[in-house]
């Protein structure tokens, strides 16, 4: 399959994880929508790194994913400190700076 | 030949056919998973969606030559992250699904349609991009991925990798920092909770369920020393599932008391022939 299938692709799995982000309230499920998007844009990058037949997309990819599993580490840790706080893990319920 | 001539068009050493078999079943698989994990309520269930995404892209990984990228995706991704999504979704508790209820009003539905207007956005926007067919296969991305990935890393993005480090050192001592969590009283030594459990008048540990001749299950209540039960030996959450099922919590079940009674009756027959037998 040519790059541009796999970017189609990646397009589309990008744009479930904004409307994921969007739509659901569970921090933990927007979180997981969040990976989605991230993982999207490997996609994306290994169909580019394939296109112009050199390795720098991978390299890329390779480093999304390294900042990608720091950032969950430091997102669950926000996320488990607001439900001590708060009981309860729904974005709504987090309003402290809402007004 | 066939693999030969594939590796001249697409950039992989994979059969077209088998190729592009794979990609459609993995598209299909991806966008599917995708779309029911922000359609499905439980987080857990989300997860599992989630990880069929990932496998799904990890196996598009090696079919673009990137045999590492794949692997590192399953063992980091599948592996490690989402294990961690699992550890928090089973700390903050099973049920914490979402609720129904839209708290926005329309939230849904501009959410959708944002969506779709991103999604055209991204597709116009790509398709008058000139995305060009594979590359051939040179030396640097197929027979030697991991000797051209580690050069690359170690030579042209040798400061972005040493950022990397400060990067993960930095996320670590933050998760550390967050889920640290100050004692506000001092922690009870053992002699603390000696005297506690003394004072509390009760030494010996809870007893357990019950197991009679007719029983043995935990929703019966031991039967302590003076030959009376108690009733808390058996879990609150089982009593409360008997009291549903319509059953006595004290696990006194009809069929089982009037055993109980044929047995008392046995019991008094035996008693008086025994006392003729005297006589």
């Amino acid at each position: 399959m040519s790059p541009a299938h796999y970017i189609f692709l990646s397009v589309i799995l990008f744009v479930i994880g904004a409307v994921g982000v969007l739509v659901r309230r569970n921090m933990i499920v927007i979180f997981m929508c969040v990976e989605l998007m991230l993982n999207a844009c490997n996609l994306a990058f290994v169909a580019f790194a394939r296109m112009h037949g050199n390795l720098d997309g991978q390299v890329v990819a390779f480093f999304v994913m390294v900042v990608a599993a720091a950032e969950v580490v430091v997102g669950l840790a926000i996320l488990m400190a607001i439900y001590r706080a708060r009981k309860s893990a729904s974005v709504d319920d987090a309003n402290l700076l809402k007004y | 030949m066939i693999t030969v001539l594939a590796a001249h068009t697409s950039g992989t050493n994979l059969d077209p056919i088998y190729d592009q078999v794979l990609f459609w079943i993995l598209a299909v698989a991806s966008v599917g998973a995708g779309i029911t994990m922000i359609c499905v309520r439980q987080a857990v269930h989300c997860a599992l969606m989630l990880a069929v995404v990932m496998l799904s892209l990890a196996v598009m990984y090696a079919m673009q030559g990137a045999p590492f990228l794949a692997f590192v995706q399953i063992i980091v991704y599948t592996g490690a992250v989402l294990m961690l999504f699992l550890f928090v979704v089973m700390l903050i508790g099973i049920t914490s699904g979402d609720s129904l209820v839209e708290t926005i009003k329309g939230q849904r539905l501009w959410a959708g349609i944002a969506g779709g207007a991103f999604a055209v956005l991204l597709i116009v926007g790509i398709g008058h991009a000139a995305i060009g067919a594979a590359h051939p296969a040179t030396a640097a991305n197929s027979a030697a991925n991991l000797t051209g990935l580690a050069t690359l890393i170690f030579t042209t993005y040798v400061f972005p990798f040493e950022a990397t480090s400060a990067l993960l050192i930095t996320a670590a001592l933050g998760a550390m920092v967050l889920a640290h969590r100050e004692r506000t009283t001092p922690k009870p030594t053992q002699r603390d909770l000696a005297r506690r459990k003394v004072a509390s008048g009760q030494v010996a540990p809870e007893p357990p369920p019950g197991v009679y001749a007719l029983h043995n299950a935990v929703d019966m209540p031991a039967r302590l020393p003076d030959g009376s039960t108690t009733s808390r030996s058996v879990s609150t959450a089982v009593a409360q599932r008997d009291i549903d099922l319509g059953r006595d919590p004290e696990g006194n079940v009809a069929a089982d008391l009037a055993v109980e009674d044929r047995i008392e009756a046995e019991r008094q027959i035996e008693a008086a022939a025994r006392g003729r037998d005297q006589q």
